[in-house]
């Protein structure tokens, strides 16, 4: 049925234009392919009633024009209820069906959920999504490949039919995070994360890039997107392990500057723990950590000596700074954490949930058991400022 | 350029240096057509020695239907810079292809884009649609004036100053770099530090206030100063759709109030709602600004259903299809449209089952939508359709609205959502819905109501003229951008990479030219019909053979509309009058109870206006003085305790009178 | 199918003289200002709500809150009230008199409020814990203060009618005014019930 549709979406008039290529409607990932459906389905869906309406305006306009005297002209004609229970009834219905649709359709593409097929024919056989740490930085994009210990900018590569589990987050502003090809787009925010999963069925060179809005270098934030055979991607790796940079903290408070149209580079080697840091807001030295400031306040505070605990910025010029004319000047809380302490704390990463499960198309059979009242679970607030000690609410 | 972490004021100018006056050429030529167009109005003004009329007739009148002209006026002259930004938008993204920059640097082109949805918005749509009411819904509810005709003045005036801020950005100074929501941390302190975010800020401030005071105003109105017998059920439509409107803008504005305040208070006193850090949350921001931007969104349209309804049934010759289920309609839009506003950003990472529950909600306001889209259509079945220039808008709007429509749903579907969001398709729908919706809509009520105002048609030609080149500009220049979206190209990028876009940007740019022809077009359509007013002249007072009251008086009405009240029987009061034979009253004329003009709006709004420029430049003494100068000006006014007069019994019996004589001529 | 009759249903113009009710729709505009007022009380409590336990590492409500002053400032909000239902008591029975008299105390009670109340923010800004230092502190100023600037307002109004009353005495333009701000000062008087609540109570918890 989907590749009926798939096939069908190419009748749309809009496509028939040569030159056009609607990456949107026919990617090479298949978690966008199977949004693509879902846009296409729903358009069919309303295409039910959206175009007799428009016939029908059409052709009551021309068939009551005042000079038609043929016409029959019923001027206190203006109820029926047969009539009002079909107008109100139809839309009804077709949005019942696509409450229905969106609701499995939702769960199913959440970009949370970790992916359970490769693509139509092929589940996912109990194998560990590539992870891929994306930093927003203004205004380029910083991939962390925590596994490989390599990182670059403004590249990234993904060997192809591996899932992907992306993490981001941003360094400044907020930012959105899309590859059209591979799957949906997701925000990247500052001192928080989020998650996006996808996988790429087709080797290629695809862009990728920011789309929401950051300020002025925004139009240059883009990237090439890499899927890369198995070898390939292997190589990929070599070569940014042969470039020889060290991506630690400082250079990453270098990288962080602000910079438009940045060509790609690799670094070779990457702090285990800065992603961690960058999402916990303190790569700069003797900054408290959001994970440790959190909590803190979960126990109340510091108290009356919290207020003490304060210290100027190390770097007043920093970019996001400026003294507000009615206030002090910025500051930052200093960190009270031992390193042993904060290295457990950066250090424990959730589990990504990898279970296999069972492959089954848009009829909902492959999502989770629902949880909570009417089997609602309203508040899965999962955008965590940072990864909490364990025992600590979940939730801000 | 380097962020400053100081920044450097003087006690005399604040932050206001030289520095403040645009160094662009682009800037600097506008500036000038500006001076010399404002110099020469001025000088026109003076020669024909305008400004006391003005003064008195007009600044300090608290007649709603002048207040009315004067809010769709603003809007008009508004309208003109909104759609000048538009035009350097699809130039620029036209041009800047194959590794050409176009000729908007950033700083520019982000200013366009964030003044284009903030002007277009709030200095366009909103005070368009709030004096269509202001003018509307007095007469057809066969009131005098509003409730509170004296806010009414200073809301207007209010709403002036906000635009005035806003323009006043162009020339001195910045506009925010921020999009037209100002999401922080970006329109925080420390990535925007310079004026733009304050002028943006304070200018909607001034402005909400207004429109906030009108919100109650017309919702008081609407309630208390129907005709004898006119029940809820027998309100006109129009005037229960902005009844609905109104209850919108009382119940979101705040909510905007609010959330720029807490935004001042990040900016100027360094607090930490929307930052980074110390335990801020941006996320915040995003939720409440769309808590009031949803509505918002249903503040515009809701009372060009109404005016569609109200053009329907009048060119039709029928009485509208379905009107109960018209009103319970708009009563579950007005509702839902406050369950919804996360599908602004479902991308935003809420989990599967918050982001269904709003696509849904959302999904389910489409259903009240095609209710209304239907009895527009049942209301043409069997019916004698005149095609006027406003039925053409109309049908026009069906057309265009339903697509539009579609492709909201269609983006209420969170999987489609998330590749289509923040891209072109995006752009295209809500444009679609705005333009083929509101602006339609707008342009459909003042060829309607514009022999009300003033006496006489427009002229058809033109209108026609206008009509055709808006309606295919808008398919030539957004119909590229739904494809452009899905080709995956997103919003706000000023320079591209990709050569085999550039055709389609050049196509929508084309569009772009075509709807300038239309505007102009529009313009030339008022100065003919103002040339050949005699022509066009309608003494009858019902140039449509309309059905509501505000066909009942002459055209344009006396100051107090109705020299005697009317009573309402029933649906389309004049349309029964009409059937009745019922003619105007001779009875003995009573003096008329009626408001006094006063110019305390203008000086309020003034010196809040004022007040808000000291604050976007930190001259704190000039801002202390404005506003200890707006609250004395308050309790001032408080005092005059002689705010209304009567118009005697023997000049309403020469109006109407003269009215007589008028009709009598026209028969002969 | 709606029926056509061909007689009029009734006169469709009110020819007789009839009574003009003077500001008849000024209590229910007034009433809907208020409730907008309030929406905005409500996003400020929303905001409080979301943040009010991000300390930031710094002072929590426990440490800050000097709870016997908080309820000596609520005394006096709350006995303003009761003073202003006195002034109005008074002003029906005609008393302009005793209207102002009310109304005087009412001030003083108001008055007392907000110098507590400053006396508070004075003392925190002081220890260090202002508006900048963290979220829940942001969101306590921005919230307690709207609610001061509020009543710093309505004093300013009760000045004025005071002085309009004693000008021209109870006329009904006066009590209209004088009932709506008696409308203004009882809601300031649930916010802060509110405040108190959620703010003071649960925040010492």
């Amino acid at each position: 049925m989907a590749h009926l549709l798939k096939r069908l979406s190419w009748l749309a008039p809009l496509l028939l234009v040569p030159a056009c290529k609607p990456v949107v409607l026919s990617p090479s990932g298949d978690i966008a392919a199977r949004q693509a459906d879902l846009l296409v389905q729903s358009t069919l869906l309303m295409l039910i009633i959206i175009v007799p309406v428009m016939a029908l305006t059409v052709f009551f306009a021309w068939r009551y024009r005042a000079t038609n005297t043929q016409a029959s002209y019923d001027p206190d004609w203006d109820h029926s209820t047969k009539l009002e229970l079909v107008i109100w009834a139809i839309p009804l219905l077709i949005i019942v069906s696509l409450g229905a649709l969106t609701w499995v359709g939702t769960h199913l593409l959440d970009p949370y959920r970790p992916l359970d097929r490769i693509d139509a024919e092929t589940p996912v056989a109990n194998r560990q999504p590539l992870q891929v740490q994306v930093v927003a930085l203004d205004w380029k994009w910083l991939f962390i490949y925590p596994e490989q210990g390599v990182a670059s900018v403004n590249r990234m590569a993904v060997p192809v039919d591996r899932p992907v589990e992306f993490t981001l987050t941003s360094t400044s502003v907020m930012n959105a995070f899309y590859i059209p090809a591979m799957a949906g787009m997701i925000y990247a925010m500052p001192g928080m994360q989020t998650t996006l999963h996808g996988v790429f069925n087709q080797a290629g060179e695809y862009q990728g890039l920011a789309s929401h809005y950051s300020g002025h270098g925004f139009s240059g934030m883009r990237f090439k997107a890499h899927a890369l055979d198995g070898a390939g991607f292997d190589e990929w790796v070599a070569q940014a392990q042969a470039s020889g940079e060290t991506l630690d903290r400082a250079r990453y408070l270098e990288l962080e500057k602000p910079s438009e149209n940045v060509p790609p580079m690799a670094f070779a080697q990457v702090d285990p723990q800065l992603f961690s840091r960058v999402v916990n807001m303190c790569v700069e030295e003797g900054r408290m950590c959001m994970a440790e400031m959190m909590a803190l306040d979960a126990q109340g505070g510091m108290g009356l000596p919290g207020i003490a605990n304060v210290a100027a910025l190390a770097d007043a010029d920093a970019p996001g700074t400026a003294r507000p004319i009615l206030g002090l000047p910025p500051f930052q809380v200093s960190g009270i954490c031992s390193v042993e302490e904060l290295n457990d704390m950066l250090a424990s990463a959730a589990p990504s949930d990898s279970a296999p499960r069972e492959l089954a198309p848009l009829r909902g059979r492959g999502l989770d058991a629902p949880q909570g009242i009417l089997g609602l679970n309203l508040l899965p607030n999962r955008l965590t400022q940072s990864v909490p000690p364990r025992g600590a609410d979940q939730n801000l | 350029m380097a962020i400053p972490s100081e920044i450097p004021t003087t006690f005399l100018l604040g932050r206001l240096d030289w520095h403040a006056v645009p160094q662009d050429p682009i800037v600097w030529a506008t500036g000038v057509v500006v001076a010399i167009g404002g110099v020469a109005m001025l000088w026109m003004l003076h020669k024909y020695r305008l400004w006391s009329y003005l003064w008195t007739e007009w600044f300090t009148s608290v007649d709603h239907k002048k207040i009315g002209i004067m809010y769709i006026v603003l809007a008009l002259v508004m309208f003109v810079r909104g759609f000048a930004d538009a035009i350097m938008m699809r130039l620029q993204q036209a041009m800047a292809f194959n590794g050409s920059e176009g000729y908007l640097n950033a700083h520019h082109y982000d200013q366009v884009f964030s003044a284009h949805g903030v002007i277009m918005i709030f200095f366009v749509a909103m005070p368009f649609v709030t004096g269509l009411m202001n003018f509307v819904v007095p007469l057809q509810i066969g009131a005098r004036d509003v409730s509170f005709p004296f806010l009414n003045n200073f809301s207007f005036w209010m709403t002036v100053g906000g635009a005035v801020l806003t323009m006043m950005s162009l020339f001195v100074g910045e506009f925010a770099q921020t999009g037209w929501l100002a999401f922080p941390p970006l329109s925080g302190l420390g990535y925007s530090p310079y004026v733009g975010v304050d002028y943006y800020i304070w200018g909607l401030q001034v402005a909400g206030v207004g429109t906030t005071l009108s919100g109650i105003n017309l919702l008081v109105t609407i309630i208390k100063m129907r005709a004898p017998g006119m029940t809820m059920m027998r309100m006109p439509i129009f005037t229960w759709t902005a009844l609905c409107t109104n209850i919108l803008i009382v119940a979101s504005f705040p909510v905007l109030t609010a959330t720029l305040v807490l935004l001042t208070l990040d900016r100027y006193v360094g607090t930490n709602f929307f930052t980074n850090d110390l335990g801020g949350n941006a996320m915040m921001y995003v939720n409440l600004i769309w808590i009031w931007g949803h509505p918002e969104v249903y503040i515009l349209i809701l009372p060009l259903f109404g005016v569609y309804s109200e053009v329907v049934a009048t060119f039709t010759g029928k009485r509208l299809f379905g009107y109960t289920s018209m009103v319970y309609a708009t009563v579950c839009i007005t509702i839902l449209s406050y369950l919804v506003w996360l599908h602004h950003f479902f991308t935003m990472g809420s989990g599967a089952s918050v982001n269904s529950f709003f696509g849904i909600t959302t999904m389910i306001i489409s259903v009240p939508t095609g209710a209304k889209i239907f009895n527009w259509l049942f209301t043409m079945y069997r019916s004698r359709i005149r095609f006027e220039l406003p039925m053409m808008w109309t049908v026009a709007f069906m057309l265009t609205f339903v697509i539009g429509g579609m492709t909201g749903v269609l983006l209420a579907v969170p999987p489609a959502d998330f590749v289509l969001h923040n891209s072109l398709f995006l752009v295209a729908h809500f444009h679609n819905v705005i333009i083929g919706g509101v602006l339609f809509g707008l342009f459909a009520a003042v060829n309607y109501w514009w022999p009300k105002a003033f006496g006489f048609r427009l002229d058809a030609f033109w209108g026609k003229v206008s009509f055709w080149f808006w309606v295919v500009g808008f398919w030539t220049a957004f119909a590229p951008l739904y494809i452009l979206g899905l080709m995956g190209v997103t919003r706000r990028v000023r320079v591209f990479d990709d050569p085999s876009l550039q055709i389609w940007f050049v196509i929508a740019a084309f569009g772009a030219a075509l709807i300038a022809v239309g505007i102009a077009a529009m313009f030339v359509q008022f100065a003919v019909s103002i040339r050949n007013r005699d022509t066009l002249r309608d003494v009858t007072g019902d140039p449509w053979d309309g059905r509501t009251l505000e066909w009942a008086t002459s055209s344009p009405p006396p100051a107090y509309n109705f020299a005697f009240t009317p009573v309402s029987h029933g649906l389309d009061t004049w349309w029964d009058m009409k059937r009745f034979g019922q003619t105007r009253p001779r009875a003995e004329y009573l003096p008329i109870h009626m408001p006094r003009n006063t110019g305390a709006g203008v000086i309020i709004a003034g010196l809040a206006t004022v007040c808000g420029f000291a604050l976007v430049w930190y001259i704190w003494w000039l801002a202390a003085l404005s506003f200890a100068g707006v609250v004395i000006a308050s309790i001032v006014h408080t005092f005059n305790y002689g705010r209304d007069y009567h118009i005697p019994a023997a000049e309403v019996r020469a109006t109407e009178a003269a009215r007589d004589r008028q009709l009598s001529a026209q028969g002969a | 199918m709606s029926t056509v009759s061909q007689t009029p249903p009734g006169d469709f113009w009110e020819v007789e003289p009839h009574h003009h009710h003077e500001g008849a729709s000024t209590s229910i505009g007034f009433w809907v200002y208020l409730m907008s007022d309030c929406l905005m009380f409500a996003i400020l409590f929303a905001v409080f709500g979301v943040l009010g336990t991000s300390y930031a590492a710094g002072p929590g409500p426990k440490d800050l809150f000097d709870l016997e002053l908080v309820a000596l400032n609520t005394a006096f909000l709350l006995l303003s009230s009761i003073t202003y239902g006195f002034a109005m008591l008074a002003m029906v029975k005609g008393s302009r008199n005793g209207t102002l008299a009310w109304l005087a105390v009412t001030l003083v009670f108001g008055l007392s409020f907000l110098a507590v109340e400053l006396y508070e923010f004075n003392h925190l800004i002081h220890l260090g814990a202002g508006p900048q230092r963290s979220a829940f502190l942001s969101s306590f100023f921005a919230l307690v203060g709207t609610h001061g600037l509020h009543v710093a307002f309505g004093c300013l109004w009760l000045v004025t009618l005071m002085i309009q009353v004693g000008q021209r005495g109870l006329i009904d333009a006066n009590r209209r005014r004088l009932s709506c701000l008696s409308m203004f000062w009882h809601f300031l008087d649930v916010i802060w019930i509110g405040v108190f609540t959620f703010v003071y109570l649960l925040g010492m918890i």
